[in-house]
């Protein structure tokens, strides 16, 4: 190597300037600019479609030419269940187009789209790419679904929508007052999920009480079977079956101080007992051994072969790990232990509320298409297609009769059943997306699970960073009503 | 001969530069403009925030933490894959005994092979070596405790990409295997160009292979390892590291925030969080310290040039 031309009196020399020219390539390598790619030059906005006229038949006033556009989140529950909705649509407006589209990538789709004001009429805002619902409300970029709720259902004319859905559907639409943002379809039961076959084998019960747990992982572990696993990569699955269990024993107000960012709302003595509880759990050796650095889909399939007893996770996991789950398993789910008798809730509280969420933009060219949309899809007999297609419920209140039950599925109706009134609902994971996934989960429950933080310092962490969040202006702060 | 010279150049110039303006340069001009807007990439309303931005940046933890570990990438990663390049480099090329009848400068035995071998990585895609490696770090079922069981260590078994004191070096770990085998291949070129008759004479003057390669083929060699250095470190400030961290590590980013990086904390930012002009903000951070770390390099490295 080296260079034949370093001969300064000839001013720039030709190896010289590649060189140069290479060496600004080079520095110029990061890829910043792919953010301004997506700049927001346009903001010109498309046209609104007319409205039809509001009929019987089409409450909405739906405009029965104009085209139509439905992007779906093709995850866990993949697309079929939109597609049979979408082909009603046709049937019911057959002169309009309607474009459907699945993707995984919401954001990167989508993001551009709001930018130049040109979004589709309905999309479901779901996945690991969701946009941030609290920027989109604040921005004043979704409509209103209101409308909606207030129309006759698509079964029943004397009914409206909003009598036909779950309790606590609609107020999670909301943000603050009344207009309501967000339509979640689906219904999730959070909890403990376990294999009622492998609980038989160990001639044991679910336990009500954390003494009970003790002695039923115990009884796995002679057996060889860890009592517990969980997503270690994303630790954030932990509060499935933790919040409800804070809930259970200190009562509801607890959970609502924590969501409303409270000064020491963490430092409830609920809080530490439940700490204590899954610590005990990393102490006396019942968390399957590796667990921390395993991702979902990885504690999923150990558990699924019996590796551990229990893992704390939603009611997809019925239908993401169906090819994993054996046939005999007899998967069940149960509302999390408690600690003891003196629980301010009864056992059975659990976790359950809307996944899912479908949002009309407002710059859509036709809203009035895409709610319609969304009134089809909230009919019964959509609603029972999506539970028997993809072993999940529906925002629709029923629609479980005359349909075979899976057995997750069904053992989630009878948690609720057997919760009654008792459910709660934790906001944190839709209010504060990072403060919950990152700082909470991973940094603070995490690391507490993988025994690198006690659970005196666990609290102390998180409480800090609740604290930070209350401060940060940068993001809208909610509050439960 | 010097006339119309730089028109000359300009000519050719002007179309390339003209793209490289619009594509390059501009992008970077808006990212700037941006930081100093309340964008938040979702609606194109914005309004300007003066230094906004910058102050938050100055007193986010996760930023300075994020900095840190680019950093590290930065002047660890060259440091090693280039090491280790140079030196499978120099035993392919130059490193081998002498055979008989042979020629006198040769790699060691197969060395054909090996070079095919090392450049193999580099066939792949860096997201799929990231999920190859995410597996074989797996605590449960992994390759590597696997190994490690197998040959009798089964007590040591760490939590790899769970551990924070080990995240991070698992991560870069990837990045050495993926990278190591392109610098063999450029520095191999770089040494097949070093005329045989100075291996010669260093060999009749009775030069080891530690003599010959600090000093003939590292001083011959120079100008490749420094855009090297260069080249590894922008990617190790960049796209790979962004890659490898946010397939493989918990979080991702973690666990504890033991793997972020400035470019997964833009990515972040603008594209979970709805804060776009934030992350224009952490990006001119980003462009900040690349700039520095390529102008640092190329003063440090700047020596005589020796000529042959």
């Amino acid at each position: 190597m080296g260079s034949t031309s370093n001969n300064s009196a000839e001013g720039v020399g030709r190896r010289d300037l590649i060189k140069r020219s290479a060496a600004l390539g080079l520095v110029a390598a990061p890829g910043m600019g792919l953010l301004s790619a997506c700049a927001s030059s346009g903001g010109g906005g498309q046209k609104k479609d007319k409205a039809g006229k509001k009929t019987a038949k089409n409450p909405l006033g739906v405009n029965d030419t104009a085209k139509m556009e439905f992007v779906l989140f093709d995850g866990g529950f993949g697309q079929e269940y939109a597609q049979d909705a979408v082909k009603i649509y046709q049937k019911d407006f057959p002169k309009a187009t309607v474009k459907f589209s699945a993707t995984q990538k919401i954001q990167s789709t989508l993001q551009p789209r709001f930018n130049q004001g040109n979004p589709p009429d309905l999309i479901d805002n779901s996945g690991a790419e969701q946009m941030d619902m609290g920027v989109l409300v604040g921005k004043n970029q979704l409509t209103d679904l209101t409308p909606l709720l207030d129309a006759p259902s698509y079964d029943d004319p004397g009914k409206k929508v909003r009598d036909t859905l779950r309790p606590g559907i609609v107020e999670m639409g909301q943000f603050d007052g009344n207009p309501v943002w967000i339509m979640y379809y689906a219904y999730t039961v959070y909890g403990v999920w376990y294999s009622q076959k492998a609980l038989d084998s160990l001639d044991a019960e679910y336990p009500k009480t954390w003494d009970e747990m003790l002695a039923v992982c115990e009884k796995a572990k002679k057996k060889g079977m860890a009592g517990w696993t969980y997503a270690g990569k994303y630790p954030y699955y932990l509060p499935f079956s933790l919040y409800p269990m804070i809930g259970k024993v200190g009562g509801r107000e607890v959970l609502d101080a924590i969501d409303n960012l409270e000064p020491n709302a963490w430092k409830h003595p609920a809080v530490k007992a439940c700490f204590e509880a899954y610590y005990e759990l990393y102490k006396k050796g019942y968390v399957l051994k590796g667990t921390p650095g395993l991702d979902h889909i990885q504690s999923q399939t150990a558990w699924a072969k019996g590796e551990a007893l229990f893992i704390p996770n939603g009611s997809w996991v019925e239908n993401e790990s169906a090819n994993v789950i054996p046939k005999d398993f007899n998967l069940a789910v149960s509302a999390p232990s408690g600690i003891d008798a003196s629980d301010k809730l009864p056992f059975g509280t659990i976790w359950a509320s809307g996944g899912e969420p479908f949002i009309v933009p407002a710059k859509a060219a036709n809203p009035e298409g895409g709610m319609e949309q969304l009134r089809i899809m909230l009919s019964e007999a959509s609603s029972k297609n999506f539970t028997a297609k993809v072993k999940s419920l529906t925002a629709y209140n029923g629609g479980t009769t005359g349909i075979t039950l899976t057995p997750g599925l069904k053992s989630g109706v009878a948690a609720l059943q057997l919760a009654g009134s008792n459910v709660v609902n934790p906001r944190l994971q839709d209010w504060y997306v990072q403060l919950q996934k990152e700082k909470i989960g991973v940094a603070g429950l995490g690391e507490m699970m993988a025994g690198r933080l006690t659970p005196a310092e666990a609290v102390k962490k998180i409480q800090g960073f609740a604290d930070e969040a209350a401060k940060d202006t940068t993001i809208k702060h909610y509050k439960h009503q | 001969m010097q006339h119309g010279k730089y028109r000359f150049i300009v000519g050719f110039l002007a179309l390339p530069l003209g793209l490289y303006a619009l594509f390059v340069v501009w992008p970077f001009i808006q990212s700037i403009y941006y930081s100093f807007t309340d964008w938040t990439g979702l609606s194109p309303e914005f309004k300007m925030v003066g230094f906004d931005n910058y102050t938050r940046m100055i007193h986010d933890d996760i930023f300075w933490k994020s900095l840190e570990h680019s950093l590290l990438f930065a002047l660890v990663l060259p440091l090693v894959t280039i090491s280790l390049a140079l030196f499978f480099a120099f035993m392919i090329n130059v490193g081998g005994r002498r055979r008989r009848g042979g020629p006198a400068i040769s790699g060691v035995r197969g060395s054909s092979f090996y070079k095919i071998v090392y450049f193999f990585p580099q066939v792949l895609s860096i997201a799929i070596v990231a999920l190859l490696f995410a597996f074989a770090y797996n605590p449960d079922s992994g390759a590597i405790n696997s190994i490690l069981r197998g040959i009798g260590l089964g007590s040591v078994q760490p939590l790899w990409l769970g551990d924070p004191s080990l995240a991070l070096w698992c991560v870069m770990a990837v990045l050495v295997w993926s990278t190591v085998g392109f610098f063999v291949v450029l520095f191999s070129a770089g040494m097949a160009s070093i005329p045989t008759e100075l291996y010669e004479s260093a060999l009749l003057d009775g030069a080891g292979r530690a003599a010959t390669f600090f000093r003939i083929t590292l001083p011959l060699l120079w100008d490749t390892v420094q855009s090297g250095w260069v080249y590894m470190g922008i990617l190790a400030l960049g796209a790979e590291s962004f890659a490898v961290v946010q397939i493989m590590t918990t979080g991702p980013g973690g666990p504890d925030y033991s793997t972020t990086v400035l470019v997964l904390y833009v990515y972040q930012k603008a594209f979970r969080d709805g804060q776009a002009a934030y992350a224009t903000t952490i990006g001119v951070a980003l462009l900040v310290v690349t700039l520095a770390f390529a102008a640092i390099v190329m003063r440090l490295g700047r020596r005589e040039r020796l000529e042959f």
